[in-house]
This record gives structure tokens, sequence and C-alpha cells, in this order.
């Protein structure tokens, strides 16, 4: 089954000449994990956005789970997003104020689909996937998330990103403010816990090191290309 | 999402905090002003409360006021003690206090009164006066003293003291042969009652026995035409030589009559002889004004008419209350700009709290991006705004209300005591209510404009976290 189809995607930023994305065709099948590179500005995070729809990319371009993004209304979209996708960001994942916990638990307190597939107490469901990501001290995830160190910030993201098994997550380099060794303990986490929850995972990345962990390995400038 | 906005609040909370803090002092502020104006035109309502009508000879309600309940000024000229006997007699009315003035004590006004002027005068929304020490006169050389006057002198019961003639600062003429026996002090008012001395008919008179008095009030002939319209001679002769002798009454009546040429001309000569009255032992030639109660509080207006038209001397019979809100209408001006800078006050404020919330947006960017990753809509980040703003509105306001309440316990006593004012520590009233309310509502306007951005922003940063 697949998790997400793209067909004959074109999108241009408003005031620009030529389209960032012009993606012919690229899905991504459940429980798949794919490792995405390109040159800066080539258009990586724009084609997660449009996966995303948080921008506007016309209709039946974009399939995620089976339904149409760029059908979907404005809030509808927004409600679709939290229920079905999970996405981690280079830094700054967490809202600072709250615990790791409560960052963790976030996308249920928007979602009820998240909620009900995060098990009869989300609690202990955000706290046994922290404690797999590494975080099992539970004075650290009860700490506001701004004490945490880069590296468990991240993870904590992960976690969140996790939380309630959404059908795909999407990835934006989280690993390029972590030093070597916490990158490949990071990705092989992540890699382990979409293969848990069935997930399938898009992983943008310049850091063509940690291309060895996924099934696959797409070049967007060739997909935009058309040659893939 | 008031979960997250109080935490989010939280973690601002210096600058929040702040933001509260100038709220809390705008709010205070303008219900502060708001209160203390409508109590001080309450008090001032107030002032003379007690008395229904006041009855001058005919003049301006706000000089009579003035001159009477707050010994500023003169009345024009003086009553003849045949109108206050008739004034006495009148159905409607149960109780007349006879006011003479003129004179002065080291500054200090001196009043000629009775001794029901004690009974019936009040103060600060219906106090009777009361008496720190002593009682009220009971002799012609007896004296009752303000306690600003106590104060200032350090008199106590028994202290002797001289008065002098005239209303000016300068004592024009020291009556050293009627000096007056302190018989008691009154308590404090906050009123000008503090600054008088009080003394009876009898001795008020006792002050002009002496020949020197006929040159010793400059100013009433130079008040009096432009102010009562009368003739000048008539007024010089009416406030200057307030004799008590029957033959000096009748010459007085004579000249008058005389003077004046009005239409009353004999009839003051058939009424000047001494009458025989209950309760009066001492009859002054003239009083300056009077003070009198009604039995029906109703009947006011018909008396006042009744008087007006009264033949045999123009007089002015004067609503206190009517004539206080006039006055204070004079001070509007100064109301009014006070009511502008608290309303400017309470304006910064509210562009304060719009500042710190515009500001703290683009700290906030990513803020705003995790939550919609999550799942927040950008009209449920806009309402997050609103939200913001409704707690900092709500936090400031009731801290605001709860500092005034605080500083009225604090200031009440004060302001009592100086001024006669209380602003009174209760509920905020329907007003105060609604100012609050505008004050609200135009915060929660204003903080439409961040709101509006950050849903501008949201849509178009979308998940971009820009550094
Ligand atoms: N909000 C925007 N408005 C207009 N143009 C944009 C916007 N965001 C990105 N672009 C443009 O789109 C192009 C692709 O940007 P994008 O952020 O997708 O690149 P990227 O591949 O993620 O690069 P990097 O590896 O540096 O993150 C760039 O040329 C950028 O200037
Ligand atoms: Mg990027």
């Amino acid at each position: 089954m697949k998790t997400v189809e793209l067909k004959s995607l074109v999108f241009r930023w408003p005031g620009q000449p030529d389209p960032v994305l012009s993606v012919a065709s690229f899905d991504l099948e459940a429980g798949e994990s794919v490792f995405m590179k390109g040159p800066s500005g080539s258009g990586k995070t724009t084609l997660l956005s449009a996966i995303a729809g948080v921008i506007d990319v016309p209709q039946s371009a974009v399939r995620v789970a089976g339904t149409d993004v760029g059908a979907l209304a404005g809030g509808d979209r927004d409600r679709f997003r939290v229920d079905h996708l999970g996405i981690v960001f280079q830094v700054f994942n967490l809202l600072p104020w709250l615990s790791a916990l409560e960052n963790t638990l976030l996308p249920c307190r928007f979602s009820a689909r998240r909620r009900n597939r995060s098990g009869p107490d989300p609690k202990a469901t955000a706290t046994r996937l922290l404690s797999e990501l590494g975080l099992e001290d539970t004075e650290l995830i009860n700490r506001p998330a701004s004490a945490l160190s880069v590296g468990q910030q991240q993870r904590v993201a992960a976690a969140r990103a996790l939380i309630g098994a959404p059908e795909v997550v999407l990835a934006d380099e989280p690993t390029s403010a972590l030093d070597e060794e916490a990158k490949d303990t990071f990705v092989q986490l992540l890699l382990k816990e979409c293969k848990a929850s069935g997930a399938s995972l898009l992983f943008v990345s310049h850091d063509r090191s940690l291309e060895k962990h996924f099934d696959r390995s797409v070049d967007l400038p060739m997909l935009n290309a058309g040659k893939t | 999402m008031f979960n997250l906005c109080y935490k989010s609040l939280l973690n601002r909370r210096f600058i929040a905090a702040l933001t509260v803090l100038s709220i809390a002092l705008s709010v205070a502020l303008i219900v502060g002003v708001e209160r203390l104006r409508t109590e001080a035109r309450a008090g001032f309502a107030n002032s003379a409360s007690g008395i229904d009508l006041i009855i001058a000879a005919r003049g301006n309600d706000v000089q009579i006021l003035m001159a009477t309940v707050f010994g500023v000024g003169t009345t024009g000229a003086g009553i003849s003690w045949d109108s206050y006997e008739m004034i006495e007699d009148l159905p409607q009315i149960i109780w007349t206090v006879p006011i003479m003035m003129g004179d002065n004590h080291r500054g200090y006004p001196v009043i000629g009164t009775s001794e029901q002027y004690f009974d019936h005068f009040r103060h600060s929304g219906g106090r009777q006066l009361i008496f720190a020490e002593g009682v009220p006169f009971k002799s012609p050389d007896g004296a009752v003293i303000g306690a600003k006057v106590a104060q200032a002198f350090g008199y106590t019961s028994g202290t002797e003291i001289v008065n002098a003639h005239g209303s000016g600062e300068v004592a024009f003429d020291v009556h050293d042969e009627a000096p007056f026996t302190v018989t008691g002090v009154l308590g404090h008012t906050g009123t000008a009652v503090d600054r008088m001395v009080f003394v009876s008919l009898e001795g008020f008179d006792a002050l002009h026995e002496e020949p020197a008095s006929e040159v010793a009030d400059p100013f009433v002939l130079i008040e009096a035409p432009e102010v009562a319209g009368e003739h000048e001679d008539h007024d010089h002769v009416e406030l200057d030589e307030p004799d008590e002798h029957e033959e000096g009454h009748q010459e007085h009546d004579d000249r008058h009559a005389h003077g004046s040429g009005h239409e009353d001309e004999g009839q003051t000569v058939t009424t000047s002889d001494g009458h025989d009255h209950d309760g009066h032992d001492h009859e002054p030639g003239t009083i300056n004004a009077i003070f009198a109660g009604l039995e029906e509080k109703t009947a006011v207006l018909s008396v006042q008419r009744q008087l007006a038209d009264h033949r045999d001397e123009a007089l002015t019979a004067v609503l206190p209350n009517v004539a206080l809100l006039q006055l204070w209408s004079i001070t509007s001006t100064a109301e009014t700009a006070l009511r502008l800078m608290a309303g400017a006050v309470a304006v910064a404020g509210m562009i304060g709290m719009v500042v710190m919330l515009s500001a703290s947006l683009d700290n906030r960017r990513r803020e705003f991006a995790i939550l919609r990753s999550v799942g927040a809509t950008p009209a449920g980040v806009f309402s997050l705004i609103l939200l913001e703003a409704v707690l900092l509105l709500s936090a400031g306001i009731v801290l605001g209300v709860i500092a005034l309440s605080a500083l009225t316990r604090v200031i009440d006593p004060i302001l009592a005591a100086n001024f006669g004012l209380r602003i009174g520590v209760g509920l905020p009233s329907f007003r105060e209510v609604l100012l609050i309310a505008i004050v609200f509502c135009s915060g929660l306007l204003a903080s439409i404009i961040p709101a509006l951005r950050v849903y501008r922003m949201t849509l178009s940063d979308g998940l971009l976290v820009r550094l």
C-alpha cells in the first residue's frame, strides 16, 4: 500500500520564474524508509511542505494515505496533517516551556485519531517511546524541553512524530546539529521505531554517510528532471 | 489551548508581568479617577446636605452659596430681621438658622449664628458636626472654632480671642473691646467649617458697636453693586451698620426706604418695631443669610418661588444642591482634563500590550511552526494570540481593581480628614464596570493586530522554521 503518491506535481513559489518542484511520479510504500538528498536550495523542504499540505498544491497531485491533500480546505488540511503525518525539523523542534513528555503528547492534544491510536494511556505510550529512544529518566522527560541537549531534543521530536502511529514520518535534516556518533544512533533509533509502527519515513539530509541505513535513496534534482 | 497559552505566557513571565502591571495601572487610574470624580461630586453636593434652602438678599446663587457654606466672599446685601421672622413663621419651614458674616479672626471668617447651626449643618455625606471638645456658645462672648483654626493658633476651650473686622487677611481694626472666649472646638470635617469661627448673633453685633466699624469693610462698597445690582448706599449701610439698638434700627430702615426707593416703602417702617419672637433673645438689625429646613422636602420649589415673590424685600432662596452642581460645573474643565489623562494612560497601557504581543511574534515563529506541524490551524494560532490578550487583560484588570481597593483603604481616611472626601471601598459601580469593559474590549480589539500578523505569518511560513 502506498502511503504517499506524487503525480505530476509542479510547484512554483510566488514571484519565481522556474518551478522548484516538477515531479512526474514519486511513491512511498507503507513501512518503507527513503533517504532524500539534493543540494541546498534544490527544493527538499518545499517537497516535504507539499506532502504535509502546508503549501498550496494543485488537486490530485499529492495523495497521502489515499487522500488528495490538494483538495482539502485550509482547516481540514491542518487536521489531516496531524492525523496522518509526523514531522521532525532540523532544529528547535520543541516548545521550550513544555516538558519533553508534554511535547511528545502534542499531536494527541490536537488529533483524536492520534490519541486513539496511541493506546489506552497516551502518556504511558509516550514514556515508552521516549525510553526506547534512550530517554528513560523520568526526571529528564518531565523537565522543560529547553533544558535538554540538542540530541535529546531531536529524540523527543522523533517520539512526537511517531506517537499515535501516523502513516508517514517526514524528517527535514534532523541530524545536522548532531555529532557523528549521535547522528548514527539517532537515525537507527528513528528507523527502528518507524519499522515498529509501520510508518513510511522520508528522511531529507545532505549527509551521504547516513544513506546506507535506508531502504532506498532519492536524489531530488534527478527526481525533478524526471529521471526516477 | 488554554493550557498551552498559559504555559507560553509563563515562559515569558517577566515581560508578561510588566504588561499586566501596565494594564493594572491604567485600570486603577481610570477607575480611580472616575471614583474620585463621582465621590468628589457627591461629597461636594453633600457639603450642605442638611440645608434645604439658603435665603439671602437677591443675588447670584453660586455667590450666596460660596459665602454662606464655604466662607468665601460675601452675600450681596443683608436681609432684615423682619424677613427672618417672616420666613421662620412660614408653615412649610421647620427650622431656620440665621447667618451673619463679614468679619474675620486673623484671616479666618467669623460667622454670627445661633446654636442651632451645630444641629442642622451637615457635611461629608450627611454627617453632623461634632464637638471635639467643649460645648456650643451659651453667652454673647462665647465662640466655637473650627478644627483648623484651633490647630493654627493652638486655641482650646477657655482661650480668649479677639476678632478683627473685615474679611481680608489683614485686620482693619482690632476690636479690643469685644473679646471672645472659646467654648468649644469642632471636630475635623474637611470642609470650610474647619476654617470658621462661630459666635452668637449678639456677639457678632457687639463687634460693631465701636464707631470705627463704619469704615471697616471697604470691599462691600466695591463688590456689592455689580453683584447684587442694588443701590450702593443701601448695601453699604446695611452691611456696615447692623445696629442692634432699637432706634438705630428704625433710623436704618428709614434710610433703607429712602435710598432704595423700592415699592416696599412704608412697610418696612411699620414692621420695624422690635418683635418678641420665641427663642430669640437678641435681634440684630440685619443678617446676611438664613439656612432653612423644610418639613416636606417636596415643597422646596414652591417655597423658593414664594420667597422670590416676596414683596417687602428682594430675596433669593438658593437650593444648595442645585447651586453646588452649578458650582461644580465650573470645575468640569479640570475634571475633563483629569479624565483625558486617565484615558491616555489606559491607551498607553493598551499600546504596551500590543507592543509586547507584537514584539514577541518574531521570536515565536518557530513556536507557531511547531504548533502547525502538530495540527494547529492558522485560526487556532490567531485565537491563541487573542487568548493571550484576554489573559493579560483579565489579569491586569483584576490586579488593577485589587490595587485600587487596597489603595483606597489606605488613602480613604487621609482624604476624608483633609478634604472631607470619601472614595468608598465598596464594589465598583455600574459606570466603573462599564469603563473596565471598555478597557477590556479596546485591548482585545488592539490585539487583533498582532493576531492577524501571526495568522498571515503562519500561512506564509508553512513548516519552514526560520532562524
Ligand atoms: N517561502 C518561500 N517563498 C519564496 N521562495 C521560497 C520560499 N521557501 C523557499 N523558497 C525558495 O525555494 C527554493 C527551494 O527552497 P527549499 O527550502 O525547499 O530548499 P532546500 O532544498 O530545503 O534547501 P536547504 O538544503 O538549504 O534546506 C529556494 O530557491 C528558495 O529560495
Ligand atoms: Mg531545507
